[in-house]
C-alpha cells in the first residue's frame, strides 16, 4: 500500500499516521556534515600547533579559517528549520538541561569564541603589519584588530605562541565535545531503533574527521592552483596517511556496528535490511563505495611513497570523494532513520523539495555561504606564508 | 488553530514553568549533573511549579490514566473526529492526536495486517480527509481475528518527549498529563523525533509541535477527554488513579492490562486490555 497524498511520505506496510509528516528535512543532514567538517579542520591544524607536526605548518592557519568560516553556518540550516525561529533564544535563556538540544548554543558559542581566540594569536603577527601598511577603512580594520596591542617582538611573539597552544589544547577536546555532541543527539534516541547505538558519537566524530581532511585537502589543492603555488608535498603526504588512519578506523567501526546488528538479529531486523536494500540504498552505495574507493586510493598512495602529480592528483579526488562519502552517511543516518518506521512495520521514502525554506535549493546556498566567507577571510588575513616570509623564517 | 492555544494557554500553567525555569538556570548550569538525570525522576520542575489558576481545581490531588478495551472498539472512529474538532488538530490524514489502528489476520496469516484510518484505500472509503472510517476491504476475505486498537498519547510517567524538549516549553504536570506551552515551542521537533509512539505530530500553520493532552481544559472542570465521551461502546475509558472507585481504577483492578513498548523505559499511562502481540 503506498500512500499518494500531497506534501506527506509515501510508505510500504504500516507507519503511525502522524509519522508520513517527516519531522526533520535535508536542512538536518547538512546541519552534522558541516559541524563535522568544522571539527575535521581544526583537527588538522591542531596536528601541528599541538602536536609540533611540522609538515602540516603549511595549512595549519588556513585550517583554522576554514573551521571558522564553516562554523558561522552551523547554526543556519537549525534556524531555517525551527518552526517559530524568532524563539531560538527560547533554548538559550531558559535551557532544559535534561535536552542535549539545550546544549548547543552553549557548545557552539564557546567553541566559535575559541576558535576566534586562537586566529587572533595565530595571526596577530600579520595584524600588526597590515595595520600599519594598509591605509583606508580596510587599514582601520586592522588597526582596531590590534586590539591595542603592536608589540610583536620576540617576547611577545613568545607569548603569543603560548596562548595559542593553550587554546589549540583546549580546542581538542572542544571540537571532539562538539561533534561528539551531533552523535548523542541522534544516538540518545531510543525512539529510533537506526539511531539508537551507542557507537554513534564515535562514529560521527571520526567521520567528521574524514571529512573535514578531505575538505581541506581539496582547498589546499584549488588554492593552491588558482595562486599558482607550489603544493608541500610532505604536508599532502601526512594528510594521507592522517585520513588513511582516521577512514580505516571508519570504516571499521561502521562495519562492525552493522555486522552485530544483523548477527543480533533483534525483532524489526528484517525492516531495517529492507531499509538499506529500499530507501538508502543509493546513499549506502555512495557511503561505502567511495570510503572503500579512498581507502584504496590513500592505501597505494602510501605505499608507493606517491610525490608530485599522481599525490596531487590521488589526494584531491581522495578530498572530493570522502566529502561525498560522508554526505552520503549524514543522508542515510539522518533521513534513512526517520524512513524507518517506529511501527518497525513499514517504511517511509522522503523526498526532499526543490524550492522553499527547507528545499534543496536552500541547502545549497546555505552550503555555498562558508566558501564565499572563508574566500573573503583569506583575503583579509592570509594564512599562506609569502615567499618573502619564507626566506627570512629559513 | 488560535482560539485553541489560548485556551490551552488558560489551562496549561507554561508561564509559571517558565519562571520556574529562569529560577532554575543558576541551579542548572552549575548541576551539570543533571545530564546524569536520575531515570526515576521525571522532569522534576513540573513538581515545584506554581499550580494552575483553575477554579476548584487542584492538580496535585488527582492522578489521571487512561484505559483501552481492544476487545470492545468496533472502530468506528467517533473518538479520531471528536478530537479533531475539540481540539483544532490539522484537518487531514497525517496529523492526529489519536487514531485507530485496524489489525487483521486472514486464515494462515503470522502476522497480523495492520492499517490505520490514514490507509489511502480508507481515505479513499470516505472520501474526505475530515471524516474517517474503515474501508470494507476483507469483506469476502477469510478472517481468522480482527480486532481495533485505539491509540493516543501515553503521558508517560517518564516521558522521552519532555526529557528532550530543548525550552521546556513541553512539560509534565502533578496530575500526570504531558502539556505543551505553543506559546514557548520553538519547533524543532525533537520531541516528536523521541516520542517511540508516534504520538506527537507538528502543526505547521502555527509551527510548534502538538499532541493529545488528554482534554485538559475538559477534565480539570470535571468532564471527561472528547474520545471517551463520544465512544458509542465504552472502548474508552479515563479517570483518576487516586480514587479506586474510578472508571480508571477498576478498569486496570479488573482486566490484564499491559502497556505499550514497557523496554522503552517510559512507563506508559495508557493501559490496554485485549490487545495481541502485534500490537507495538
Amino acid at each position: 500500500m503506498i500512500g499518494t497524498m500531497a506534501q506527506a511520505a509515501p510508505y510500504v506496510g504500516y507507519v503511525y499516521p502522524n509519522e508520513t509528516d517527516i519531522p526533520w528535512s535535508v536542512l538536518i543532514v547538512i546541519y552534522p556534515y558541516i559541524t563535522g567538517l568544522v571539527a575535521g579542520a581544526f583537527i588538522v591544524s591542531s596536528l601541528y600547533h599541538v602536536f609540533g607536526m611540522e609538515r602540516f605548518k603549511t595549512v595549519a592557519r588556513f585550517a583554522l579559517l576554514t573551521a571558522v568560516s564553516f562554523m558561522f553556518f552551523v547554526p543556519v540550516p537549525l534556524l531555517f528549520h525551527l518552526g517559530n525561529p524568532q524563539r531560538a533564544f527560547n533554548a538559550v535563556l531558559t535551557p532544559h538541561w535534561t535536552s542535549a538540544m539545550s546544549a548547543f548554543s552553549y557548545v557552539a558559542g564557546f567553541y566559535i569564541c575559541l576558535l576566534l581566540l586562537e586566529i587572533w594569536f595565530a595571526f596577530r603577527a600579520d595584524i600588526v603589519s597590515l595595520a600599519k601598511t594598509k591605509g583606508g577603512l580596510l587599514g582601520r580594520a586592522y588597526r582596531i584588530l590590534t586590539l591595542g596591542s603592536d608589540d610583536v617582538s620576540g617576547k611577545a611573539l613568545a607569548i603569543d605562541h603560548k596562548f595559542a597552544f593553550a587554546l589549540a589544547v583546549i580546542g581538542i577536546p572542544a571540537a571532539g565535545g562538539l561533534h561528539g555532541y551531533v552523535g548523542f543527539l541522534f544516538g540518545s534516541l531510543k525512539s529510533r531503533e537506526w539511531w539508537s547505538s551507542d557507537l554513534m558519537p564515535i562514529i560521527f566524530l571520526l567521520s567528521a574527521v574524514v571529512s573535514g581532511i578531505g575538505l581541506l585537502v581539496v582547498l589546499y589543492v584549488a588554492y593552491s592552483k588558482f595562486r599558482k603555488a607550489a603544493l608541500d608535498d610532505a604536508c599532502l603526504q601526512g594528510l594521507a596517511k592522517t585520513m588513511w588512519a582516521f577512514l580505516t578506523v571508519v570504516l571499521l567501526i561502521e562495519g562492525l556496528e552493522l555486522l552485530e546488528m544483523f548477527y543480533k538479529s533483534l525483532e524489526g531486523i528484517e525492516m531495517v535490511q529492507r531499509l538499506i536494500e529500499g530507501p538508502i540504498r543509493y546513499g549506502m552505495f555512495l557511503q561505502w563505495g567511495l570510503s572503500l574507493m579512498v581507502f584504496a586510493t590513500l592505501s597505494y598512495l602510501i605505499l608507493t611513497h606517491a610525490s608530485g602529480r599522481a599525490l596531487v592528483t590521488g589526494m584531491f579526488a581522495s578530498g572530493i570523494g570522502m566529502m561525498l562519502g560522508v554526505l552520503a552517511m549524514r543522508w542515510n543516518v539522518v533521513i534513512g532513520g526517520q524512513e524507518l518506521s517506529k511501527t518497525m512495520k513499514g517504511l517511509l521514502i522522503y523526498y526532499p523539495e526543490i524550492l522553499g525554506h527547507e528545499g534543496l535549493l536552500a541547502v545549497l546556498f546555505i552550503f555555498l555561504c562558508p566558501f564565499i566567507v572563508l574566500w573573503l577571510v583569506t583575503r583579509f588575513l592570509p594564512p599562506w606564508e609569502s615567499k618573502a616570509r619564507k626566506e627570512v623564517s629559513s | 488553530m488560535e482560539s485553541d492555544t489560548s485556551e490551552a494557554k488558560k489551562a496549561e500553567p507554561g508561564s509559571a514553568l517558565r519562571r520556574n525555569f529562569l529560577r532554575a538556570i543558576g541551579a542548572g548550569v552549575a548541576c551539570a549533573g543533571v545530564w546524569m538525570n536520575d531515570p526515576l525522576q521525571a522532569a522534576p520542575p513540573a513538581a515545584e511549579a506554581a499550580p494552575p489558576d483553575i477554579p476548584g481545581y487542584d492538580w496535585r490531588k488527582h492522578k489521571w490514566a487512561f484505559g483501552v478495551d481492544a476487545t470492545r472498539c468496533i472502530g468506528c472512529l467517533r473518538c479520531v473526529e471528536a478530537c479533531k474538532a475539540e481540539n483544532g488538530v490539522t484537518q487531514d490524514a497525517h496529523h492526529f492526536r489519536t487514531w485507530v489502528e485496524r489489525y487483521v489476520y486472514l486464515e494462515g496469516d503470522e502476522h497480523a495486517r495492520v492499517d490505520s484510518q490514514s490507509d489511502p484505500g480508507n481515505i479513499a472509503a470516505s472520501d474526505s480527509q475530515q471524516a474517517f472510517r474503515f474501508d470494507n476491504r476483507y469483506a469476502s476475505a477469510p478472517v481468522e481475528k480482527a480486532f481495533f486498537v485505539p491509540k493516543l498519547c501515553n503521558h508517560c510517567t517518564h516521558p522521552a518527549c519532555v526529557q528532550v524538549c530543548p525550552t521546556g516549553a513541553t512539560y509534565q504536570t502533578p496530575d500526570g498529563v504531558v502539556l505543551i506551552d505553543h506559546s514557548y515551542c520553538i519547533g524543532c521537533q525533537y520531541c516528536v523525533q523521541a516520542c517511540p509512539y508516534g504520538a506527537r505530530e507538528f502543526n505547521h500553520a502555527m509551527g510548534v509541535t502538538d499532541k493529545c493532552t488528554w482534554c485538559y481544559h475538559r477534565i480539570t472542570k470535571g468532564l471527561q477527554p472528547a474520545c471517551v465521551e463520544v465512544c458509542p461502546v465504552e472502548a474508552r475509558v479515563f479517570g483518576d488513579r487516586n480514587d479506586p472507585d474510578s472508571p480508571i481504577s477498576r478498569f486496570i483492578r479488573n482486566n490484564r492490562v499491559s502497556v505499550l513498548k514497557p523496554q522503552t523505559g517510559n512507563a506508559p499511562n495508557v493501559f490496554y486490555a485485549g490487545i495481541d502481540k502485534e500490537v507495538s
